[in-house]
């Protein structure tokens, strides 16, 4: 007879798992109502921390080589397929699906790296350019990280939408603080921990788990976050998140494509740089 | 209370009376006390007492004269945008830099705010006494009003208390009516605690207006229980002597919650009474931006980040 050892599911803040420093917790059932487990309930405080921890990722990540960057993406598939039997014992809790519709998820989320991976060093020869101007210089237009962007999962993904939402976006150097899913929280901290053995720094991906609606506002009016995916937000709090952001001109994006290129372009700005030509 | 005539056996008797730390118990009455929260308008008045506490540092072998210029505007208006932040306590240079401090900061409306110049052979403190003197002497007559002065702390461990005991009164002998002397007690290198209790008495017996912990050079610097423990020499100092000793942390207060945990301990140890720049002093750079930044999120109502403060 043996007693099973559950799982705390805690945060993911700055490279280690804390649990919010609010202590609270919130229920997570399965679609039939039946208790699954306690994942941390983050506050606004475990907010501020992440977009601290993400801010000083910055600098390292987006100055690593986009090289470098697409092989950690890809380490990030290598870890998940061996543990996707975790996953997708995870999901089938959780949803309710068939395990074999939470062998397709799994499979697409460790695609998702693979394909981000590959787009980390194209994207400045495939979407910069060499401008043609009237005078003797280069011209050139380079697409750039933004910061700390902050993204909403999906709401109605565990896995799948989570991954497609934070790969584009650490992809080009970018570092987020996500939201994982309200309801289906479980697998985005499984997932932290496949990041947390990636070679990934510390702080460039931070993932909360917690109420969407109470830390939206908070993202919203955040001096430090210089954009939001806001996909797994309902209209009515993108809109309010939009109104806060204007503070400090936060780029706010939605999307309807799951795998797209104009997901990374999203959280990039677009940089000109004249170049004398002969010196 | 014991006399010291400044013989070792004087002074080693004179330390013998003090009763030892109790190295757990300290630890954990510093523990206990970092978890009071302050919050709402007690917060945004510790704010604005540990802005007015800070000694405004660079330390730095990189510094320039633009350098110390900068800090000089900020500690004048550490918010350029919000003329109700306090000024800063003082500012902490190198000797070099102590006129250029001081002829701008009277240059940008800081009159009343102190230079202090860290002095004899900081941070080693291993040069002769002779060169100990000039240090000093040379930041006083360029406008020091505060000497930051390190302990040597090879006699200490060594156990050679005289030394220690009369240098700090001939540093002291020179700065008697000038200015102010801290006595830098360097806690990351006395190994226990004890011997922090000790020197803290130590560097009061010979006439410190103030003791700090650290230099900012060696970890660990301005731990809570050191600073408990020195507090608590304070506060015995005051009941033994009536005269009032200062303390000043520093070294590894970089956030807004580090300040405010050690403005409690002022409160809970040696008593509201010290929770006055005149008494208690924080040693830091860093620590000002996020000072401003909780500052900002108190007034505006969202959380605000590091563009919105000076870059130094």
């Amino acid at each position: 007879m043996r007693i099973d050892v559950k799982k705390t599911y805690k945060l993911f803040i700055g490279g280690s798992f804390p649990r919010s420093e609010s202590g609270r917790c919130y229920e997570i059932s399965n679609a039939k109502g039946v208790f699954i487990a306690n994942p941390a309930q983050a506050s606004r405080k475990d907010l501020r921390d992440a977009v601290v921890a993400a801010r000083s990722a910055f600098g390292g990540w987006s100055g690593a080589t986009a090289f470098n960057r697409g092989q950690i993406l890809y380490r990030a598939a290598e870890i998940m397929e061996g543990r996707a039997a975790q996953f997708v014992d995870e999901i089938v809790a959780v949803e309710g699906v068939t395990s074999s519709a939470a062998k397709k998820q799994v499979q697409e989320a460790i695609d998702t790296w693979v394909w981000y991976s590959g787009w980390c060093d194209k994207i400045g020869s495939i979407f910069g350019s060499t401008n043609q101007v009237s005078g003797a210089f280069y011209n050139f237009t380079i697409p750039e990280p933004m910061g700390v962007v902050a993204a909403f999962a999906p709401q109605k993904s565990s896995l799948l939408g989570l991954v497609q939402t934070i790969a584009p976006i650490i992809a080009t150097g970018n570092t987020v603080v996500a939201v994982a899913s309200q309801k289906l929280p479980l697998s985005a901290i499984t997932l932290a921990e496949v990041l947390a053995t990636s070679d990934l720094p510390g702080g460039v991906v931070n993932i909360l788990t917690g109420m969407t609606a109470e830390l939206a506002p908070w993202i919203g009016s955040h001096m430090d976050i210089d954009a939001v995916d806001a996909t797994g937000l309902t209209s009515a709090q993108d809109k309010e998140l939009r109104v806060a952001g204007s503070e400090n001109l936060k780029r706010v994006s939605t999307f309807k494509a799951e795998q797209s290129p104009q997901r990374i372009l999203a959280f990039m700005e677009h940089k000109t740089v004249w170049h004398p030509i002969g010196i | 209370m014991q006399v010291i005539d400044g013989s070792a056996s004087s002074i080693k008797s004179f330390l013998k009376t003090l009763s030892p730390v109790d190295q757990v118990g300290a630890e954990s009455r510093a523990a206990m006390l970092a978890t009071r929260s302050i919050k709402t308008s007690s917060k945004s008045w510790a704010i604005d007492m540990a802005i007015s506490m800070i000694d405004l540092t660079t330390l730095e072998g990189a510094d320039t004269a633009g350098k110390v210029k900068a800090i000089c505007n900020k500690a004048v208006r550490p918010d350029p945008s919000d003329p109700t932040v306090p000024h800063v306590g003082a500012i902490c240079v190198y000797n070099d830099m102590v006129k250029i401090a001081r002829t701008h900061l009277d240059a940008a409306g800081g009159k009343d705010i102190p230079v202090a110049a860290v002095s004899t052979a900081f941070p080693s403190g291993r040069a002769s006494l002779e060169v100990k003197r000039v240090d000093t002497e040379d930041a006083i007559a360029n406008g020091a009003a505060e000497i930051d002065m390190v302990i040597d702390r090879g006699a200490f461990l060594s156990g050679d208390l005289e030394k220690v005991y009369s240098e700090i009164k001939y540093i002291k002998s020179l700065c008697e009516g000038r200015a102010h002397l801290k006595v830098i007690l360097e806690t990351g290198e006395l190994v226990t605690l004890d011997n922090v209790r000790k020197a803290s008495f130590l560097a009061m017996a010979a006439g410190a207006d103030f003791i700090k912990t650290s230099t900012g050079k060696v970890t660990p610097a301005a731990t809570a229980p050191v600073v408990l423990v020195m507090l608590e020499a304070v506060r015995d100092w005051y009941a033994m002597t009536g005269v009032k000793i200062g303390v000043k942390p520093a070294g590894g207060i970089r956030t807004t919650k580090d300040a405010i945990k050690q403005l409690v301990l002022v409160n809970e140890t040696a008593g509201p009474e010290w929770l006055t720049p005149e008494l208690f002093r924080i040693g830091a750079s860093a620590l000002l931006n996020d000072l401003l930044m909780q500052r900002m999120k108190l007034r505006d109502g969202h959380y605000a980040g590091p563009n919105y403060v000076t870059l130094d």
